[in-house]
């Protein structure tokens, strides 16, 4: 009893101050550096081309842009297009070949619930987060670059409070990273900026402190 | 050629060809299935004709005639000319012989319209399921095609 | 007695088809579904001797979402959505040709606007399949930057869409009986600027790929299809006129307003890998040549001719219409019964017929060019599964 007292809880910064910032430090390098598996089965997988090859949206600005060619290399499984049933078996043996830790962002309405090929289809998935356990849904049909990138801003949040050393085992409940109604582009531009400023941990060496650094968020 | 004219020379060289008037929009004609191969070598080889594309081929699952209708959809790249054949099998027993001899496309129409309708081709060189699993039961295209993982809005 | 003198050329490449020199023993590999170079969810069964193809054997089915069942279920506007999803790069023709049967079927009159701004649009959608294709066969060869030349271009395309139809990629917008919304008002202005932007790229896109060494040898003599063979297989569009038919529907049997444009049918000889590439260099060309005919005489008119409300109920009977995408030959098949839901509803999609002649051309080729052919094919997997 009196052990599980003094025992300081898993993520308490006050109790356990170097483990937590080692678990930021982890948890930073980690959103910043996921790798795509090239993933695209239909339409979708068009807007994650323009998205992750393409020039005009630059996906290295989130440290994003390997895209590898297979699982074994990669750990953001970025699925993009209609899952059917033929196909289900081999998404679920890509995922397991991914190494961990390993992070799902499912693109389009397909992924999320079968999309238009809900009903009278004899093949087609609703959804597929039966398969493979999913952790940010970007709606759209297919999603813009930006709604990906939406996505994976949303993935490296989520990355930052997730599965640590410190955490391990932990896991949130899938995430829907849609633009919220009655918003203008600058007011999401406002508030994207924000949002990164808060989740930047690292301020610039020559101008910021360098216990900024280490207590994170 | 002109529709008629077409209509006629086919008539006049395959005489079991029966001229569908209604309820098509290009030149269209029946044949009994046992005259399938023989008639499709005819269109294919015939000068006049030469029909040498198979476009499309499918089924139309007639089911309260206890039918499949297999339809033919033929062209000709030197006289630009159409041809729609249609061919009706008895539903329970539906075996047709194959034209992929003839049109070699015919081989994965055919597969096709198999593993969606479950129509045999006799003569085929290789009569696989094409999109589905080779283990599915049913053939889902037929109109009777319950399964327990489909979602319906009736 | 004489001794023939061989190269190192003779050892290391056998004529297709000939038995290699060294005996290996046969195998079996498996490419796809998950593999980078069959854009998408192809599954190719390679029966091969050493690097030597000897069998393709393609299968199909990975993302077979049977939308003809869904299609025998639902309105005649509501197919429309469907198919945009085929042939994704081809989605505004894919919706004309369904638009286009519906119409003759159910007796609904189009007029002269309507038919201009959907012959513009298609051949805006054709630019833009193929510079995206110009891109992907690029990567496939080995080189990165004509992806990032064909995508930037691609781009402003898709922007000149976005404007008018708010969508990028799956349109929605041919309807039957008119369009969705009439264009945007920057449309004509914006559609001049990229044709005179996208000129001068299709020179450069000549001088960076077409006149490059490597490409021409990995694509020039590589994976012949014959003009008998190509017909047999029922391949259409660039991949057939590069065997040397000239078989294009918007010459043969003009739709839309094509019949009162000029241009010419790309048309190849040899039908190898490189005629198939250079007939789609030359197709951009000829588009870039109607959309300027078009886009000023656009007259004046409704964008929608029926009411959209009002249910679409065509008369008994068996509808096929077809025309050119940017792949070749779609062809909409269409049995009513009266109702106002098509009865069978059967889509005969280009790329179905143009995999089938990977099997016959791949023969005998190593798997670095069985790459390069299926490139030069262009084909879209969703299109072929349906």
């Amino acid at each position: 009893m009196g052990i599980e007292q003094t025992a300081p809880a898993p993520g308490d910064s006050n109790s356990n101050f170097l483990l937590t910032t080692l678990d930021d430090v982890v948890s930073w390098a980690r959103k910043n550096s996921l790798w795509p598996l090239t993933f695209g089965t239909s339409c979708c997988a068009i807007e994650m081309m323009m998205a992750t090859g393409a020039s005009r949206h630059d996906i290295s600005r989130f440290g994003a842009e390997v895209v590898r060619a297979t699982p074994r290399q990669a750990d953001l499984l970025i699925v993009a297009g209609t899952i059917v049933k033929r196909m289900a078996p081999v998404l679920r043996r890509l995922y397991e070949q991914m190494a961990e830790p390993r992070y799902v962002i499912a693109t389009g309405s397909c992924t999320i619930s079968g999309g238009p090929f809900i009903y009278h289809s004899y093949t087609t998935l609703r959804g597929i987060s039966d398969v493979v356990p999913v952790d940010v849904f970007v709606p759209g049909c297919p999603p813009r670059p930006e709604a990906l990138f939406y996505g994976i801003l949303t993935l490296q949040k989520l990355i930052q409070e997730e599965e640590t050393i410190g955490k391990p085992g932990y896991r949130r409940k899938p995430v829907t990273a849609a633009l919220p109604p009655n918003m203008s582009i600058d007011e999401i531009k406002e508030e994207m900026a924000k949002l990164l400023e808060q989740q930047a941990i690292v301020k610039d060496p020559l101008k910021g402190d360098s216990t900024e650094f280490m207590r994170g968020r | 050629m002109e529709k008629a004219a077409l209509l006629e020379t086919i008539t006049a060289l395959i005489p079991n060809a029966k001229v569908i008037e209604e309820g098509v929009d290009r030149p269209a004609i029946e044949l009994p299935p046992a005259h399938l191969p023989e008639a499709a070598k005819l269109l294919h080889d015939t000068d006049d004709f030469a029909f040498d594309m198979l476009c499309a081929h499918t089924a139309i699952d007639r089911i309260d005639d206890g039918k499949f209708e297999l339809i033919y959809q033929l062209y000709s790249t030197k006289f630009h000319h159409y041809l729609m054949l249609s061919v009706k099998v008895d539903r329970e027993h539906p075996v047709v012989p194959s034209v992929s001899s003839v049109w070699r496309i015919a081989q994965w129409h055919e597969r096709e319209v198999y593993d969606l309708f479950g129509v045999l081709y006799d003569n085929h060189p290789d009569l696989r399921r094409l999109f589905l699993e080779d283990d599915w039961q049913g053939h889902p295209l037929r109109k009777d095609y319950r399964d327990d993982f489909m979602l319906t809005m009736e | 007695m004489s001794v023939k003198v061989k190269t190192l050329d003779d050892l290391t490449l056998p004529p297709p088809g000939a038995d290699s020199p060294l005996s290996t023993q046969e195998y079996f590999i498996n490419m796809g579904p998950q593999h980078p170079a069959t854009h998408g969810v192809l599954r190719l069964l390679l029966r091969l001797d050493g690097e030597n193809v000897r069998e393709v054997i393609p299968v199909l089915g990975y993302i077979h979402r049977g939308i003809e069942k869904i299609g025998e279920n639902s309105s005649y506007r509501q197919t429309i959505h469907l198919v945009d999803r085929l042939d994704y790069l081809s989605a505004l023709m894919n919706n004309w040709v369904v638009s286009m049967v519906v119409e003759r079927a159910a007796g609904i009159e189009t007029n002269d606007r309507i038919e201009y701004i959907r012959t513009i649009m298609a051949e805006l959608q054709r630019l833009q399949s193929h510079t995206l294709w110009w891109g992907v066969i690029g990567m496939d060869l080995g080189a990165f930057t004509p992806f990032l030349y064909g995508f930037r271009d691609r781009e402003y395309a898709t922007d000149i869409f976005e404007e008018t139809i708010g969508a990028r990629l799956t349109m929605n917008y041919i309807q039957p009986g008119g369009l969705m919304n009439d264009i945007h008002p920057n449309f004509v202005k914006r559609t001049k600027e990229f044709l005179e932007y996208l000129k001068p790229k299709i020179d450069e896109y000549d001088e960076l790929v077409s006149g490059n060494a490597i490409i021409q040898k990995r694509l020039v003599n590589i994976g012949i299809l014959s003009a008998e063979d190509a017909i047999s297989f029922g391949t259409t569009g660039p991949v057939l006129r590069a065997s040397g038919v000239p078989y294009d529907l918007r010459k043969i049997e003009p739709y839309g307003v094509y019949g009162k444009v000029e241009f010419d049918v790309a048309v190849g000889q040899a039908g190898d890998s490189w005629d198939r590439y250079i007939v789609r260099v030359m197709e951009m060309r000829e588009s870039v040549k109607i959309i300027e005919q078009l886009i000023d005489n656009i007259p004046e008119g409704d964008y929608m001719t029926v009411k959209v409300a009002k249910a679409i109920k065509p008369p008994e009977g068996r509808y096929y219409g077809h025309l050119e995408t940017a792949r070749g030959v779609i062809g909409c098949f269409i049995v009513s019964d009266g109702k106002d839901k098509p009865y069978r509803f059967h889509l005969r999609t280009p790329n179905f017929n143009n995999l089938w002649c990977l099997t016959k051309i791949a023969k005998g080729w190593k798997i670095a060019d069985l790459v390069a052919i299926a490139s030069s094919l262009d084909i879209v997997i969703p299109d072929i599964d349906r």
